[in-house]
């Protein structure tokens, strides 16, 4: 605009700081209200986890609770036998998913980036092809098939899989290998090392924040997964945490079993979203450097 | 690699090593593979064509659940509609909408990677947990939103409670865990070359063709990419609408997934939902497809492809 209306002569310095404040200023305008608009969920269910029935209901609403409840935190927790619930998510499913996943998806991926032989490529694409294969096709059959061997309510369905790598983290683990320099692992095969000590002697101590990346990836999956258990766990003994918290929210809404419903089931909520937001926070470069390489040559 | 496929005679004694053990390495995949990937979906071709409720033996039927689905089946045609509006506006919009908030991170701003942990974290927060405090957040009676509007006196919004509403509030909830796109943009966009900007600059573009002419052809790939898994995780979206509206209200979010699950593990109907999954995966099929052809006409491969 500037421009076009004194063609000949550059805006002012003073005309340059103007516009570059207005812009500034736009910025912040959209950046602010979008960013408390993003984090005022999770900051409701923090806040409503803190109050007591009458607080929950006032209009308008109490942005902060004053006095605050903590004890909704461990009464929540106890309405259910939530600790029976966090052991099977942690003991049952967690760890497992993420050990197999890890273990058998190294071993794949360094075969197919650290070992040159025929057809490797052509068959890695099917590795690709199957990252994009909708899960609901293979969901049917695969109930099926499990429900024959007999391993309903249990975490097996959930958990033998992981033994034969995700297609999703060897891809993610080959793209790390291939940054390595083939020297290395050429060096170690003159003095006669095994590929097994290859991969776990040389390559592994080299790609330790790839693994991170990906073990964090399958604990985030493991933790968060809901339709899994939901399809393959009738027995409530056996509930991981995210069916917990459904549980509770069908005792909260029927009316007169207990009250302060509503801040148990965001005290339990926060308490299970926790665990996935302290580890964001202390791995947050991992993390960031994990998400981003999913995007590069996708 | 490409001459060698040709005749396995003619390979030397080191390329058999490499290929034994290459296999070798690889073999959990392949078994994995082949027990959980081939083998369901050969067996989910044969049990959409039949009838089977896990209790009695299946019983052949041909195509009658396809030609039902398609014709006489009360539900199919809402749910494909209730799927495809879903996708159509939660993706284009959240990819939209993860483009715009990343080129504003992108930019010079203090604290980025607070606002980006902030943008990013509802990303991976349990889908259970963000469900319960969004049913609690969009509640006629007690929610916050409407907290606020009745205390303005404004009228107030049936979020999950009209069927009006209820998709558009699905959708909300989709754009706002939209963190990881917004986190790959970001990627992307630090990815430019400065000199490129520079070069602009020296030809006198200003801010916005800056943004047509080199910001978008230069981050087209991952825009691709970001498209296509959007599409292909909004069609199962599953845990969302089944939490927080169960299909619901008068079916307005039985999105296509919700029904499978129905029929598959409510109504043990395993013949008829192996044939939706079918349908459902010819359709991301072609969507990708069509994706993948169209974008030969807007995705910049740069100098090296």
């Amino acid at each position: 605009m500037i421009r076009a209306a004194s063609p000949t002569r550059p805006p002012s310095p003073f005309q340059v700081r103007l516009q570059g404040a207005a812009v500034t200023l736009v910025k912040y305008a959209i950046l602010i209200p979008l960013t408390i608009s993003f984090a005022f969920p999770l900051y409701w269910m923090v806040s409503s986890a803190l109050k007591i029935d009458p607080q929950v209901y006032t209009i308008p609403p109490i942005l902060l609770p004053m006095p605050v409840h903590p004890r909704n935190f461990i009464e929540g927790w106890q309405v259910l036998p939530f600790t029976r619930y966090a052991f099977n998510s942690i003991v049952l499913y967690t760890v497992p998913a993420v050990l197999f996943t890890v273990l058998s998806s190294t071993i794949v991926a360094y075969g197919f980036s650290r070992i040159r032989w025929p057809g490797r490529d052509t068959l890695f694409w099917f590795v690709v092809m199957t990252m994009m294969l909708p899960w609901a096709v293979t969901m049917v059959p695969l109930f099926i098939t499990f429900k024959w061997l007999g391993w309903l309510d249990t975490y097996r369905p959930l958990v033998v899989p992981a033994l034969f790598g995700h297609p999703y983290i060897i891809f993610l683990l080959r793209q790390f290998f291939m940054t390595l320099p083939e020297e290395l692992s050429d060096a170690a095969r003159i003095d006669g090392t095994s590929e097994f000590g290859i991969l776990f002697r040389i390559i592994l101590p080299l790609t330790k924040p790839a693994l991170a990346v990906v073990a964090l990836f399958r604990f985030i999956w493991a933790w968060n997964d809901y339709l899994g258990p939901l399809i393959y766990l009738r027995d409530e003994t056996r509930y991981p945490l995210a069916l917990g918290i459904e549980q509770l929210r069908q005792r909260a809404n029927d009316i007169g079993n207990f009250s302060n419903g509503i801040p148990y089931l965001m005290a339990v909520s926060t308490i299970v979203a926790l665990p996935i937001i302290a580890t964001f926070f202390l791995a947050q470069r991992t993390f960031i450097e994990g998400i981003s390489l999913t995007g590069l040559k996708g | 690699m490409a001459a060698v496929t040709a005749k396995p005679s003619r390979y030397t004694p080191r390329e058999w090593r490499n290929l034994r053990l290459g296999l070798l390495f690889v073999s959990p995949w392949i078994l994995g593979f082949l027990l959980f990937t081939v083998y369901p979906l050969l067996a989910s071709v044969y049990y959409s064509l039949t009838r089977y409720d896990l209790l009695r033996p299946p019983v052949f039927l041909g195509i009658e659940n396809y030609t039902t689905l398609f014709t006489t089946d009360p539900h199919f045609w809402n749910v494909m509609y209730n799927t495809i509006y879903y996708v159509g506006f939660s993706v284009p919009l959240g990819v939209v909408a993860a483009f715009l908030i990343a080129n504003l991170l992108n930019s010079r701003i203090v604290a980025r990677s607070f606002f980006r942990t902030v943008i990013y974290v509802p990303a991976i927060v349990p889908a259970v947990a963000s469900a319960m405090v969004w049913q609690f957040l969009m509640n006629v009676q007690y929610g916050a939103v409407n907290g606020v509007l009745r205390s303005f006196g404004l009228p107030i919004i049936p979020f999950l409670s009209n069927p009006a509403w209820a998709k558009p509030s699905l959708i909300l909830v989709a754009i706002w865990a939209q963190g990881a796109a917004v986190v790959i943009f970001l990627a992307a966009l630090q990815d430019v070359p400065r000199s490129l900007y520079e070069a602009a600059t020296v030809d006198g573009a200003g801010g916005w063709r800056k943004f047509l002419n080199v910001t978008i052809p230069l981050t087209s790939p991952i825009i691709l990419f970001n498209l296509i898994m959007g599409f292909i995780t909004a069609f199962q979206e599953f845990t969302i609408p089944w939490l927080l509206t169960e299909g619901g209200p008068m079916n307005s979010t039985e999105f296509y997934l919700v029904h499978l699950y129905r029929n598959a593990f409510r109504f043990l109907r395993m013949g008829k939902a192996s044939a939706m999954a079918w349908i459902l995966f010819l359709i991301i099929v072609a969507f990708t497809l069509v994706i993948f052809r169209s974008s030969a006409r807007w995705v910049y491969y740069g100098g090296d492809k």
